[in-house]
């Protein structure tokens, strides 16, 4: 599964780090998203696919 | 002369801990449909997860309590919300200025870092409580107390002013307060927090206030660090007290999750029956509010540039399209997805202080006090109909 993220759209929910900490964090000063990840193992697809879901800025997309 | 056609919004509960049954009724005839407001107005209706989202996320839909149309919730909060705006009334790119000079210290990281500091509290509090019992109102010693010293550490309020604070916050959720009465509880807060803003500006410290006022001096003016402090004082306690004292009125009536619950350490578990609490509780009841500044089609509906509307986040959680047998409390639901929170750039920015919360408060109290029980019938709990975030007034307990 391909992620990409747009740290423009992000609110700094955190929730995307609560569903998959291997592939999404924080920027320490503010909390927007940084992608661990481009490209996780098949084993976090149903992960990443909930946090897309739930990211509450749309700031999450996956491919694949 | 009102359309008594169109009903009347909110609507009454029958099961205290259900949404008001017009309001699935509603959901599931027409899920986007005009209801009536205390003024006299009739906004938009949305009770359909998908379209909830919709709205949610749409910039076409703003917070901005000014603007014409918007539907407010009370004549009470129309008059206070207009004197004093915070980032929750404000628009991109104004609302994200404010919004991420918080962002760093509610992230993830820096929450599970106050977890230890969060367990101390509650296993202090329930020490008291056990102290001074059996009996006891779960509510007055438990539940109000410990997110109200969470918050006051992290912002940097001496908590010996509780009474104060929840007094005027009281006042402010209160559906039945009057307009004068909310201005001048909001009024009597910020000049206490301003006066503290002074103290923190002269002599900081380690807290968030103190971060604010000095990091912030250039940018925002001491009356704006003040009503953003007011937003996350109030925010901040009202809401997870609520969701302490209701969510374990809730677990008592379902003996078997609870027991669930108490047996086991599993963190996983207990981080599930929050997320479920929170959907099934829904305790931020009036709707999240909104205005459309274009036209826009929702559902197949056409919201006209000017009009309200209201997502009724309570019914969403409780769609059958996003949550199978929505009626049913069931602590192993993946029910992350729920709008307890809101969604949308608005989505609560507390939820991960909330969610440490009340996962060490579940994970906690029924352990430590196994044998905790309702110390009335249910019929005998006053249940917060009359506030803006839903709960009970008390909750009696013994053990
Ligand atoms: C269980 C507890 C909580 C619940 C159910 C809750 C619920 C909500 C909801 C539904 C919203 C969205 C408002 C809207 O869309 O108009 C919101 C926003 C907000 N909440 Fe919470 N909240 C909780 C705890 C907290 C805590 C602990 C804080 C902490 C400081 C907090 C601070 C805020 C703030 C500042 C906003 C405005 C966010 C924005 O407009 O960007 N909340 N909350
Ligand atoms: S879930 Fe979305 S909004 Fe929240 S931190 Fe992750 S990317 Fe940002």
């Amino acid at each position: 599964m391909k992620v990409t993220i747009d740290q423009d759209r992000c609110i700094g929910s955190g929730q995307c780090v609560l569903l998959a900490p291997e592939v999404f964090d924080q920027r320490d000063e503010d909390g927007i998203v940084v992608l661990l990840q481009e490209d996780p193992p098949a084993e976090l697809d149903a992960d990443v696919a909930e946090a897309a879901h739930v990211c509450p800025g749309l700031a999450i997309s996956v491919e694949g | 002369m009102p359309d008594t056609r169109v009903p009347a919004y909110p609507m009454k509960r029958d099961c205290p801990f259900d949404p008001p049954p017009e309001l699935r009724r509603i959901q599931a005839e027409s899920p986007i449909t005009r209801v009536r407001l205390w003024d006299g107005s009739s906004p938009w209706l949305i009770t359909d997860y998908p379209d909830q989202r919709a709205v949610l996320s749409d910039p076409r839909f703003s917070a901005d309590v000014r603007r014409p149309g918007y539907p407010h919730v009370t004549a009470a909060s129309q008059a206070r919300r207009r004197r004093s705006r915070s980032f929750i009334s404000m628009d991109e790119p104004e609302h994200g200025t404010y919004r991420t000079m918080l962002t760093g210290t509610f992230m993830i990281k820096k929450v599970e870092a106050l977890r230890p500091r969060i367990q101390r509290i509650v296993d202090r509090r329930i020490d008291a409580m056990l102290d001074g019992g059996p009996p006891a109102d779960l509510v007055a010693a438990f539940a109000l107390p410990v997110p109200s010293l969470v918050i006051c550490e992290l912002l940097g309020v001496p908590y010996a002013e509780h009474a104060f604070f929840q007094r005027c916050s009281r006042v402010l959720v209160s559906s039945r307060s009057t307009p004068e009465e909310a201005v001048a509880a909001a009024d009597e807060l910020k000049d206490y927090l301003t006066r503290l803003l002074g103290l923190k500006a002269a002599d900081p410290a380690d807290d968030l206030l103190s971060r604010l006022v000095t990091e912030q001096a250039d940018t925002m003016s001491r009356s704006q660090i003040a009503d953003m402090a007011m937003l996350l004082l109030v925010a901040g306690h009202e809401t997870t007290a609520n969701m302490i004292g209701l969510g374990t009125l809730t677990l008592l009536q379902h003996p078997d999750q609870l027991a669930e619950l108490r047996g086991s350490d599993d963190p996983k578990l207990v981080a599930g029956a929050v997320e479920e609490l929170l959907r099934y509780l829904s305790i931020v009841h009036s709707g999240r509010r909104r205005v459309a500044i274009e036209d826009v089609e929702i559902g197949g509906r056409l919201i006209r540039a000017g009009e309200g509307v209201i997502v009724a986040t309570d019914a969403g959680n409780r769609d059958a399209t996003a949550f199978p047998d929505p009626d049913v409390l069931d602590i192993h639901r993946r029910a992350r997805h729920h709008v307890a929170f809101g969604y949308g750039v608005h989505q609560c920015l507390g939820q991960p202080l909330a969610r440490v919360e009340l996962q060490v408060v579940y994970g906690t109290l029924y352990r430590r006090v196994p044998t905790l029980r309702q110390a009335v019938p249910l019929e005998e709990i006053r249940f917060k109909h009359d506030m803006l975030v839903y709960g009970v007034h008390e909750l009696p307990v013994s053990w």
